[in-house]
């Protein structure tokens, strides 16, 4: 368990990834500057969970962990979706 | 004294990596409901979200924006820094990363100290007799939504307070560098969850 290798992740890598995700954020901001109605709604959740994905893979080393807690983080996130779905169907259909 | 050295001995980088995930799991219910609660009353009182959206100031909100995404990136370095035994460049992101903290909350202060100079408070007498409910309801999830995240940046910055200490006195190195890592993994949760509310409170009009 001591002597475990652990991944030592390259500086570049993570400048690369910072410099998507502030790619990102422009392109949310100019997205949602133009009048597109529900849409910007969507554009702007899009971008978020785009840039939420690096985060947790790169930042947050899921890449590098083991697989259950990407499954753990994975199902977590999955019960907050379903949440939400059930929560609108409710109000869709009611 | 002898004691606490022995407990030394039980150092486990996995088991410490689990408790912080599980701690984060319900941070993200507790913000997942708040989001909820945002995306209901939103749904059901859209003009006035609209409307009090563009009192929120869009430039503040990318520059914090940024700031948190970069200080994300210095401390995910500083974890690879320790790692290659670098104990000053590890110091140095790390101060790099409270000092940015510093600035978002700076922003935050003066963001709110135009709002507070508006009116627009929790409690305010002008927000009842100026504003309908639906903006009431907005400013209200505004200063709980952004309260309790900023709340979460100082308790971050004090975290990453004793990983710096920690690494300083050389208690965390590169084979014991759990609590460094852990506290860059809560910093990560901070920037994540203002990665969501970004765009809802500030971008979508």
């Amino acid at each position: 368990m001591q002597h475990e290798k652990t991944h030592i992740v390259p500086y570049r890598t993570y400048l690369i990834i910072l410099v998507a995700l502030l790619i990102f954020t422009l392109l949310s901001v100019k997205i949602t500057a133009i009048e597109l109605g529900g849409l910007t709604v969507a554009a702007a959740l899009i971008f978020a969970s785009l840039k939420s994905y690096l985060v947790l893979t790169y930042f947050m080393h899921l890449k590098f962990d083991k697989i259950y807690i990407r499954i753990m983080v994975g199902f977590v996130f999955a019960v907050f979706l379903a949440v939400i779905i059930i929560t609108f169907l409710d109000y869709y259909f009611r | 004294m002898s004691q606490v050295i022995h407990h030394d001995e039980h150092y486990d980088a996995e088991g410490s990596k689990i408790g912080m995930w599980l701690f984060i799991f319900t941070e993200l219910l507790l913000f997942g409901g708040l989001f909820i609660i945002y995306s209901v009353y939103r749904f059901s009182n859209q003009d006035a979200f609209h409307l009090a959206a563009e009192e929120l100031n869009r430039t503040v909100g990318t520059i914090n924006t940024i700031i948190l995404l970069v200080s994300s990136m210095t401390i995910a370095m500083s974890t690879s820094a320790l790692q290659k035994k670098q104990k000053k460049t590890t110091l140095a992101l790390l101060g790099v990363t409270l000092l940015l903290g510093l600035v978002f909350l700076v922003n935050k202060y003066f963001e709110w100290g135009t709002k507070f100079e508006h009116g627009i408070f929790p409690g305010s007498q002008y927000m009842l007799d100026h504003l309908s409910q639906g903006e009431i309801l907005f400013f209200g999830l505004y200063f709980v939504m952004t309260g309790l995240h900023a709340l979460h940046i100082i308790v971050g910055m004090v975290v990453i307070g004793f990983a710096y200490a920690g690494v300083r006195s050389g208690r965390v190195n590169a084979d014991r560098a759990a609590l460094l890592e852990n506290s860059g993994l809560y910093w990560h949760l901070v920037d994540l969850i203002w990665i969501f509310l970004f765009p809802l409170f500030y971008l979508i009009h």
